[in-house]
């Protein structure tokens, strides 16, 4: 596999990973495509992403993903941590193998999913878009082994 | 950088690399032509052939030259097939992509082809080529060693069993060749390879026992008996007869060396890194193949961060092939695909030495901790 300098960069020092103990969000993500998981953790304040952790099962890109995704989302309101793209987390990697990009959308998904969760636990409204994407991973994951 | 990818390649021994040389000189000649400068190469080819033939007590006129392991494979399954021009073949479901997919080939072009199952150790049983034969089989194929697990499979029994019944059987010891010994006396055509066993790539060769009718897969100017047609890459088969002499002749020592080693590391990555097991058989096991498989990590993710390390090894974990799919060996194996994404191919060789091996030792349990650590199951 070739890799970017940015992603192995990423993958051999993570940002952000762990677990965040009394999180306010929690999305967990599954990838049908070869087994991979992945949790994303977010603690917010004032409709702001404060702090954001990731855990991930998968390769290399799947973890430089998560990284830089978290890199992206924290200290961004959540509307604009939404507004994140798999070409943004992309570009911020330089580059990614084309059979690798899944990997990103698993990092894209988890960061909704964690959303999501936030907002039922707090009984938030949800947008008809977000309540949508939901839908969709969840079909997505329950392909996943 | 320290390397333990030998099953994939080796590199030149520096002795088999000075054999070669005068043949990259002033030994040009076509062995075909009929001047001065072809004796020489006519000569150093036949020698070759003598010596190949002699490393597993066949005939010199049994032993075809190739390019490759994977050409030797196909030579193998095509000239049988064509020869016989139709009927049943049985292939073992833990092949080398090159004899799977030439059988699968086959199988579209009028070929009944069958996969044979293995058990949870990569073992094809006797008894399962027995029950599948039929009156129509015309060849069974099942590898002397899987490249993936190493595992050592029971081809002389298979071979009784093919021949009793009468049916042409191949055996892939790409993997096995000069490494352990190998009893041909119940096989009919053998693939073995120059680029496994410190020779240079681009030479390997088909055994094909005296008697055996195969099609040839290239038809022109007639080498190697008409079987196999095109100018001897003279330089390389010289290489390989060289790199065999020094297998063979060292062949007993080595295995010892390299099974200890092997049993070093198998028994510490078992018995002290968490939820770490070993893919394949424990005995019956090639001496410089390990796999072994961690929980919770994904394999290629281990194979970089060896690397960052210095250390290189392997990974048929899905994420690392073309096609997000789990190894077809570890699949076959019962293996679920979680279990098989976690799993690395450690492959020790001739310059492997026990400080390299103490260093993965201390690196590798280090690694699978950084990546469990990252993992949202630990
Ligand atoms: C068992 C086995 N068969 C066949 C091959 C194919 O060898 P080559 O790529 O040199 O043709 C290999 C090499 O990976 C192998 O391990
Ligand atoms: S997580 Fe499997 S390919 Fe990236």
């Amino acid at each position: 596999m070739n890799y970017s300098k940015e992603v192995l960069k990423h993958f051999s020092k993570p940002h952000n990973y762990g677990k965040i103990d009394n999180y306010d969000g929690l999305g967990r993500v599954g990838n049908m495509a070869c087994g991979d998981e992945m949790f994303v953790y977010i603690k917010v304040k004032d409709n702001i992403i404060k702090d954001i952790k990731f855990e991930t099962f998968g390769c290399v890109a799947a973890i430089a993903t998560s990284s830089v995704l978290t890199d992206l989302a924290k200290k961004k309101t959540i509307e604009d941590a939404l507004k994140i793209t798999r070409q943004d987390v992309v570009d911020a990697l330089e580059t990614l193998p084309p059979i690798k990009i899944h990997c990103s959308v698993l990092a894209i998904d988890a960061l909704s999913e964690a959303v999501y969760n936030y907002y039922t636990k707090n009984k938030l409204p949800i947008s008809k878009e977000l309540e949508e994407k939901h839908n969709q991973i969840i079909k997505r994951e329950s392909c996943h082994l | 950088m320290i390397y333990f990818d030998y099953a994939a390649t080796t590199p030149v021994d520096k002795r088999v690399i000075k054999s070669m040389i005068p043949f990259l000189n002033e030994k040009f000649g076509n062995p075909s032509s009929m001047h001065s400068f072809s004796s020489d190469t006519k000569k150093a080819l036949e020698k070759s052939r003598s010596i190949i033939a002699k490393a597993i007590k066949a005939n010199p006129e049994e032993i075809v030259f190739t390019s490759s392991a994977t050409e030797s494979n196909n030579m193998a399954l095509k000239g049988i097939a064509f020869a016989k021009k139709s009927g049943h073949i049985l292939v073992s479901s833990i092949e080398h992509d090159c004899v799977l997919n030439a059988a699968k080939w086959l199988g579209k072009n009028g070929f009944e082809v069958e996969f044979l199952p293995v058990d949870k150790y990569g073992i094809v049983d006797p008894k399962e080529v027995e029950k599948r034969i039929k009156k129509n089989t015309i060849l069974v194929s099942v590898m002397h060693v899987n490249n993936e697990v190493g595992t050592i499979q029971p081809i002389e029994a298979i071979g009784k069993i093919c021949k009793k019944n009468n049916i042409y059987f191949h055996s892939d010891a790409a993997q096995s060749f000069s490494k352990t010994p190998i009893n041909i006396t119940n096989i009919d055509l053998l693939t073995i390879s120059s680029q496994k066993i410190y020779g240079p790539k681009g030479a390997a060769a088909l055994f094909i026992k005296d008697g055996v009718k195969i099609e040839p897969l290239l038809h022109g100017g007639g080498q190697e008996r008409g079987l196999r047609s095109s100018t001897e890459n003279v330089p390389a088969i010289v290489g390989f007869a060289k790199a065999t002499e020094i297998a063979i002749s060292t062949m007993d020592k080595e295995q010892e060396r390299l099974t200890k080693l092997r049993d070093k590391i198998i028994e510490k990555l078992t018995k002290e890194v968490p939820n770490c097991y070993l893919n394949g058989h424990k005995t019956k096991r090639i001496s410089n193949n390990i796999n072994v498989r961690f929980s919770h990590i994904e394999g290629e993710a281990i194979l970089f961060m060896l690397n960052s390390y210095g250390i290189a090894v392997s990974t048929a974990s899905a994420c690392s092939s073309p096609k997000l799919e789990p190894s077809h060996v570890l699949s076959a194996m019962g293996l679920k695909q979680e279990e098989a994404h976690g799993s690395i191919r450690i492959s020790l060789g001739r310059m492997t030495k026990e400080s390299e091996v103490n260093y993965l030792l201390k690196v590798l349990p280090e690694v699978v901790k950084k990546l469990r650590d990252i993992s949202p199951h630990k």
